[in-house]
């Protein structure tokens, strides 16, 4: 078994190989022959690396403890599924994942691909597979998963694995690595397609229009691992918080915002045929950032909460980064000419600058928190010091970049291409504007304080305003066209344009979302000893510790409180946060306990024992419009999903006409 | 051209105020990695700053008494007492023998108050490379 694992990953190595080969001189000297044979390297890489994931999941199920990792990262108790997930839960395995997504992507690509976009295709393939290289080198010979262990010579296996991270034994931490990485791996497409176009200059926007949609789809898989993340440190790290700005969350945040500086800027070149050097920069930066978190993770370069064991894997990562970011350097110089743009900016009012100042936003805040999280690593190469900045380093850079990125949100899609009238923003803002003033004032005389939460409050009135009149301007007109009623016609709006709509409602998500990361502004908490029997209160809140518990089972040990909780006076009923021991791995973890409303979550979580085994340490948090960042995410995935539907009326951007006019215009002008 | 420049402008306000923004953000929370001994060498340069230690929490060292814990960390035979009276709890993987890492300030009685602990447990098979060179903290858990 552990050799058929070993030999698939071995023979998918040297197929990458052949396939960066074959298509790279069959895509110069248009050799069918070869591009199709690399084709079918690739499907067979595809097969190759599900093998060797095959025999290592088959391994995990079945205890086979002979395997290093297997006896690393499971043990005979664990519920199947979590064995199932031991894949991800270490960094050989998790390493493999990588490889085996990135197959499955080549093939899905270079598969519907397979007879679009001319000559490219071939440089397109190489350019995945030189990437698959990379991650076969490192699953054969850097971190091979299938190392058996061998305590001495008669030996061969221990009885029962140290099990997974007890801290991962949790539904949504189950599935988010593997959804964080669908986005991470998935970039390595658009990137792919990038360069494609780069060697053979390729001409026309349909290259374009495949790469978005591509970073559409891998956007949204990073945006359910990043949230997945979030929700899972909110569930169970127990300190009630959802981001800490560490070094992997950094790591996985990052590509992310480039991302989606991407899928803003790419509109720019579909309508206007402008920002093309600036796109190429976008895409790459977003792989060579994918790659990068990847290597924060894996290297343990930066001390961090999740980081491994630090590893010499970081310098097989530093080499690829380098040959990787260079070869695009030189190519983008190279083709400077290729990617000359077809309009110039006209106004600083008009959606072209509206795109450009969300874009230096989102690049200054991904930029911002790359120094952040490299600082140690900087500080110890110039100062020899290793210093490290915290949280409120970023909060404070990344507070006044989000109010301003929400700002954007409101009025950007707002502004006509070109430029915009004073007439126009005038009957646009007015309302949304007085209507953000009136909130931000009442909210001051009710009490409150705090200058971004009211800012954040103000702000997210005036965005869904302005969408909201977005959809009611569109919908009142197809329903006087038609008849329809305002929801119908709204609906039928969404599916004529499911891109600009689809847009919109992914713009509402955020501002529920900045609603929910406002609520934290006004977040309660005590720490308490107590008896059972005893009393305390948190804000509304009264609760008393009914009974505590303890109980066993083959995984873990635990200890539970029953607290019943009273609201102003009602009963709510009662709570159990739980602590738990697992056996296996020596750890305890943490099982708060959650009652979540739209309002505010009431979060207790058991800590400890006093010392005398008398009294339980409790930890109470109230916090406040936390519930609105998970639903803004299902909006964000509904949105999302209806950008990718088809539009009904197909759109075509006269783009070469409008740049005569222009044209035109400017020569008028200057006479 | 004129829209060029006001463009310009634009950027240059932005940039700028970011820019403040980080170095106010960096020279605020800016805290020092040091090893036990490293905090030894400083002597009393290292009172007031921000400091962050690593080390092993040392055996039967750990100290309760009412909300405020204290031990011993350890690190190449160095010591260095601990005091934490934070407001919250030690984190689970806190124990004894345990790799922790203390945030916090040197006091003039070399006792370090700590503000926040970190721990993690010290693992049974995992590998350290190169491992003991730096308080570069080694810990492992998921992704």
């Amino acid at each position: 078994m552990e050799n058929l694992g070993a030999l698939a990953i071995l023979l998918a190595f040297c197929l990458a190989v052949f396939a960066v080969i074959a298509s790279v001189a069959g895509g110069w000297k248009r050799n069918a022959f070869l591009i199709v044979s690399a084709r079918r390297a690739v499907y067979s890489i595809w097969l190759l690396v599900t093998v060797a994931s095959g025999v290592l999941v088959s391994s995990l199920l079945a205890s086979d403890f002979r395997f290093a990792y297997v006896a690393a990262h499971s043990n005979r108790a664990m519920p199947a599924l979590y064995k199932f997930a031991a894949w991800w839960g270490g960094q050989e395995g998790s390493l493999l994942l990588w490889s085996w997504l990135l197959a499955c992507y080549a093939a899905v690509v270079v598969f519907t691909n397979r007879r679009k976009h001319g000559g490219m295709m071939p440089y397109v393939t190489a350019t995945l597979m030189l990437t698959q290289c990379f991650f076969l080198i490192l699953n054969a010979f850097v971190a091979s998963p299938f190392r058996m262990l061998a305590l001495s010579r008669s030996i061969t296996a221990v009885s029962d694995g140290q099990g997974l991270n007890p801290l991962l034994q949790y539904p949504a931490m189950a599935i988010h690595p593997p959804m964080l990485y669908l986005g991470y791996v998935g970039f390595a497409v658009p990137f792919a397609f990038a360069i494609g176009s780069l060697i053979t200059r390729q001409p026309g926007d349909d290259w374009i229009h495949t790469t978005r949609r591509w970073s559409l789809v891998t956007w949204l898989f990073q945006s359910a691992g990043i949230v997945l993340g979030a929700a899972w440190a909110y569930a169970v790290l127990g300190w009630g918080g959802y981001w800490n700005w560490d070094p992997v969350e950094n790591a996985s945040f990052l590509p992310w915002i480039t991302a989606t500086a991407f899928l803003h800027s790419v509109m720019m070149q579909e309508k206007k045929g402008m920002m093309k050097v600036w796109n190429m920069v976008l895409v790459s930066g977003t792989f060579f950032l994918c790659i990068f978190g990847t290597f924060l993770t894996r290297s343990g370069i930066v001390s961090s909460v999740h980081a491994f064991a630090q590893s010499s894997i970081g310098q097989w990562f530093v080499g690829f980064l380098a040959i990787t970011i260079a070869g695009t350097v030189y190519l983008i110089l190279s083709r400077l000419d290729y990617l000359k743009t077809e309009a110039r900016l006209e106004s600083v009012l008009s959606r072209e600058s509206s795109f450009m100042f969300n874009n230096l936003i989102l690049l200054a805040a991904a930029f911002a928190i790359l120094w952040g999280t490299l600082f140690p690593v900087i500080s110890e190469a110039v100062t020899g010091e290793k210093i490290t900045v915290g949280a409120p380093f970023f909060n404070r850079v990344n507070v006044p970049i989000g109010l301003f990125l929400l700002f954007l949100t409101g009025v950007g899609p707002l502004f006509a291409w070109r430029r915009t009238s004073l007439e126009s923003l005038r009957r646009n803002f007015l309302w949304p504007a007085l209507a953000a003033v009136a909130l931000t004032i009442g909210l001051f005389a009710a009490g409150m304080r705090h200058p971004y939460a009211l800012m954040s409050f103000g702000l997210c009135l005036f965005v869904t305003w302005t969408v909201l009149a977005e959809f009611y301007k569109g919908a009142r007109a197809i329903g006087a066209k038609s008849g329809r009623n305002l929801a119908l016609a709204a609906v039928e709006l969404t599916r004529r344009n499911t891109r600009r709509y689809g847009g919109y409602i992914v713009h509402l998500a955020i501002v529920l979302m900045f609603v929910g990361f406002t609520g934290s502004a006004f977040n309660k908490d005590t720490t308490i000893e107590v008896k059972v029997g005893d009393r305390f209160a948190l804000g509304h809140y009264e609760m008393k510790v009914a009974d505590l518990r303890e109980g066993d089972n083959d995984n873990y040990t635990w200890d539970r409180a029953r607290i019943e909780v009273w609201k102003d006076g009602s009963a709510l009923g009662a709570m159990a946060p739980e602590r738990r021991f697992f056996k296996a791995s020596r750890q305890g973890t943490s099982e708060v306990a959650i009652r979540r409303r739209l309002n505010e979550d009431l979060y207790l979580n058991f800590a400890g024992m006093s010392d005398d085994n008398q009294r339980a340490v409790i930890q109470a948090f109230v916090f406040p419009l936390v519930s609105w960042i998970w639903t803004g995410f299902w909006m964000l995935v509904l949105g999302t999903l209806i950008c990718l539907v088809p539009s009904k009326a197909r759109f075509q951007y006269a783009r070469l006409p409008a740049v005569r006019v222009v044209q035109k215009n400017a020569a008028t002008i200057q006479k | 051209m004129r829209s060029y420049w006001k463009f310009a402008a634009l950027v240059a306000v932005i940039v700028g105020t970011l820019i403040w923004l980080a170095i106010g953000g960096t020279t605020g929370s800016m805290t020092y990695y040091k090893t036990v001994a490293e905090l030894d060498r400083m002597g009393s340069q290292a009172l007031g700053k921000r400091l962050r230690v690593g080390g092993d929490v040392e055996p039967g060292s750990i100290n309760r008494t009412g909300r405020e814990v204290s031990f011993v960390l350890v690190q190449d035979q160095r010591k260095l007492k601990v005091v934490y009276r934070g407001s919250d709890p030690l984190p689970d993987t806190f124990r004894e023998g345990a790799q922790a890492l203390a945030d916090g300030k040197m006091g003039p009685d070399r006792v370090f108050r700590a503000s926040q602990i970190q721990a993690k447990c010290a693992s049974k098979y995992e590998a350290k490379p190169g491992g003991g060179k730096h308080p570069a903290y080694i810990n492992k858990a998921g992704v």
